[in-house]
């Protein structure tokens, strides 16, 4: 098992790239979820990934995240670790944090405890017996709360929150998680429109110091967000660049218009 | 907020624990009291075989007690677990089998009884060594741990999960238990092991060695109510929960969780061990039908009855649901399974979290009912 400790972390290396998905291919039952899929994430970049349903974009999360193995293909992590030989804590581990699209927490602990799980820290069992928080732990779960507006709800059942707050939450237990990579999966689907500009603005604080892939189908949002846009259809890359730049592109007209 | 307020929160404010370890610590020490002390001819006195009825109960409790810390806490649902109960019981019996040495039927020095009449000339090498008491205390703890080591690291590794890990723990036991009924197995066959004389040079007739075993399973049971606490207050509660909750979700925050389930479920088979070698001596007999998968159901009916996910919910359920089942089958043998199967049903519909949850349940109804009245106050002026 990795000790977390012994991988370095928040390290942003500037132009060098943090993940590196190489002619990644995934079928189920014959469908091709991703064709010979490439695709590079700089370190410290944020980028959004857009594309019709069915473009391959939750398997590509699978995939990076070790839930799906490909049948063709390489994902490489800060160079070096291939990830399609690692399960998902390993990889988890290794720096890789994931916000589902569907809000999940654990429903039956408090949001003091999500956030306590989700802490970086040592993950391996002997660990558990004495696992105490440090005053810097203690103080970056405070901010956490306070950044996600949870702070009066720290003692509540986390299946008791709103699917808003709850999208929070699980942003803050990827924010105490502290991966270098955070992969965040339609994070403002069900969300208000004050709540979804809330949620930009903390994507972006949270890409000051991260790298960031976020899927998203809002394209308010990803206009709010302000990153180069991937599109990703059929299971490879359709164009990528701008939002502007991309929506002007002919091939994205036509696959999100139809023929 | 600190470590130690978390695992307050979970430990310090729960009154059931603490009236439940009040409880278990009471009839500990009052039954050897009532037993000894107080004269044969007072209502109040508790007579040997009842001392070791309510011993029998203690070892029934502990077994109930692993299987809540699996099932209750991380959601492994074990319909196998009789068969560490047997297991740890048939470590013990093999050590009083050999006890008995030259003192059984046949009178041969070294074989036990079953294996003369099988004309077997020596002893099978796995029945060496169980003529000293500290190994096969050790194997009690050893055998059932390995098996579920095995057992978990295959199933938990291949992510069997769910109903699948209930079925396959099932045919474990079952497998189990034809196998232990064979003769060749070198087990005893049928009969399985019994005509036990003495454990550790003290007659298992004697009032004393009663009280004694009675003693050591309430112990056994404090301790491992103790040790179950322990493991649900630490972090490690937190991520058994989180498994149990959303498997998925806790290993994309780097939770080996086949590793926790695995651990877990060790540590539950062993006190089920220690359950059975604790339940053998006390009853004088084990035999393959404690492998039957019945027995292992009745163990998770015990626990659904009493409330799981509390621990002492479970040491209550298997209490009084033996306690229920003394009486009946002394009274009306043949009903008592369908009084069980009834009982089981009642609890699933109207008890959903089990005896201990009735508290919460009526007081529920109470605060409806009172918030209830005002409305229909409200509404009376205007109709």
């Amino acid at each position: 098992m990795i000790d977390p400790s012994e991988t370095p972390s928040g390290k942003l290396v500037p132009g060098k790239s943090i993940l590196v998905l190489d002619n990644v291919s995934v079928s189920f039952d014959g469908f091709k979820a991703l064709n010979a899929l490439s695709f590079v994430v700089m370190s410290g970049e944020m980028r959004a990934v857009i594309g019709p349903n069915g473009a391959g974009k939750t398997t590509m999360m699978d995939v990076i995240t070790g839930k799906t193995r490909p049948d063709q293909g390489k994902v490489i992590f800060r160079d070096y670790h291939d990830l399609t030989r690692l399960d998902e804590p390993r990889i988890a581990n290794l720096g890789i944090g994931r916000k589902f699209q569907k809000p999940t927490v654990f429903e039956a602990l408090t949001v003091l405890d999500n956030l306590w799980m989700a802490l970086k820290a040592n993950r391996r069992i002997r660990a558990m017996f004495t696992f105490t928080l440090s005053s810097a732990n203690r103080a970056r779960i405070e901010e956490v709360l306070e950044v996600t507006g949870l702070t009066a709800l720290r003692d509540d059942l986390a299946g008791g929150l709103s699917h808003g707050q709850k999208q929070w939450l699980e942003i803050g237990m990827l924010l105490v998680q502290d991966p270098d990579l955070l992969l965040v999966d339609e994070p403002v689907a069900g969300m208000t429109d004050a709540e979804t500009e809330a949620t930009a603005t903390l994507l972006r604080t949270i890409a000051k110091s991260h790298s960031v892939v976020v899927v998203e189908h809002d394209m308010e949002f990803v206009r709010a967000l302000d990153v180069p846009v991937t599109v990703l259809h059929e299971g490879s890359v359709l164009a990528d660049g701008s939002l502007d730049t991309v929506q002007r592109n002919e091939a994205v007209i036509e696959v999100y218009l139809g023929r | 907020m600190s470590a130690t307020n978390i695992s307050l929160r979970l430990l310090g404010n729960d009154t059931g624990a603490r009236v439940f370890l009040a409880a278990i610590i009471a009839l500990t020490v009052l039954v050897p009291i009532l037993n000894v002390a107080v004269p044969p001819d007072s209502p109040f006195h508790v007579p040997t075989y009842a001392v070791s009825l309510f011993g029998k109960y203690l070892c029934f409790a502990l077994l109930a007690l692993s299987v809540d810390l699996i099932w209750g806490f991380c959601g492994i649902l074990s319909l196998g677990h009789g068969a560490f109960f047997a297991i740890g019981g048939y470590a013990i019996g093999m050590y009083m089998m050999r006890e008995i040495g030259p003192r059984g039927v046949y009178g041969h020095p070294e074989l036990p009884d079953f294996m003369v009449f099988l004309n077997w000339t020596e002893l099978p090498w796995f029945w060496l060594g169980f003529d000293m008491f500290w190994f096969a205390a050790a194997m009690v703890v050893v055998a059932p741990g390995l098996l579920a080591f095995v057992f978990g690291w295959l199933a938990f590794r291949s992510r069997v999960s769910g109903v699948y890990f209930s079925i396959i723990s099932q045919a474990m036991t079952y497998a189990l238990m034809l196998a232990f009924f064979r003769n060749d197995m070198g087990f005893g066959g049928n009969n399985g092991l019994t005509d036990f004389k003495d454990i550790l040079g003290f007659n298992l007739q004697a009032n004393a060695t009663r009280i004694t075993l009675f003693v050591f399973s309430g112990v056994a049971l404090i301790g491992a109510f103790a040790l179950c606490r322990f493991i649900v207050a630490s972090k490690m509660g937190r991520v058994l929960i989180a498994i149990r909750d959303a498997e998925a979700r806790a290993r994309f925050v780097g939770y080996r969780t086949d590793m926790y389930k695995l651990f877990v479920f060790s540590v539950s088979a062993v006190l089920a061990g220690i359950a059975g070698a604790l339940y053998v001596p006390q009853v004088g007999i084990i035999n393959p039908g404690e492998f039957s998968p019945l027995k292992s159901i009745e163990i998770v009916v015990w626990v659904a009855l009493g409330g799981r996910g509390t621990l002492y919910g479970a040491v209550l359920g298997a209490i009084s649901v033996n306690a229920l089942k003394s009486y009946f089958t002394a009274l009306a043998p043949e009903i008592w399974l369908f009084l069980l199967g009834g009982l089981f049903v009642l609890v699933t519909v109207a008890l959903p979290r089990g005896l201990v949850g009735l508290r919460g349940q009526l007081a529920r109804r109470r605060a409806n009912s009172g918030a209830l009245k005002p409305k229909l106050a409200e509404r009376d002026p205007a109709s």
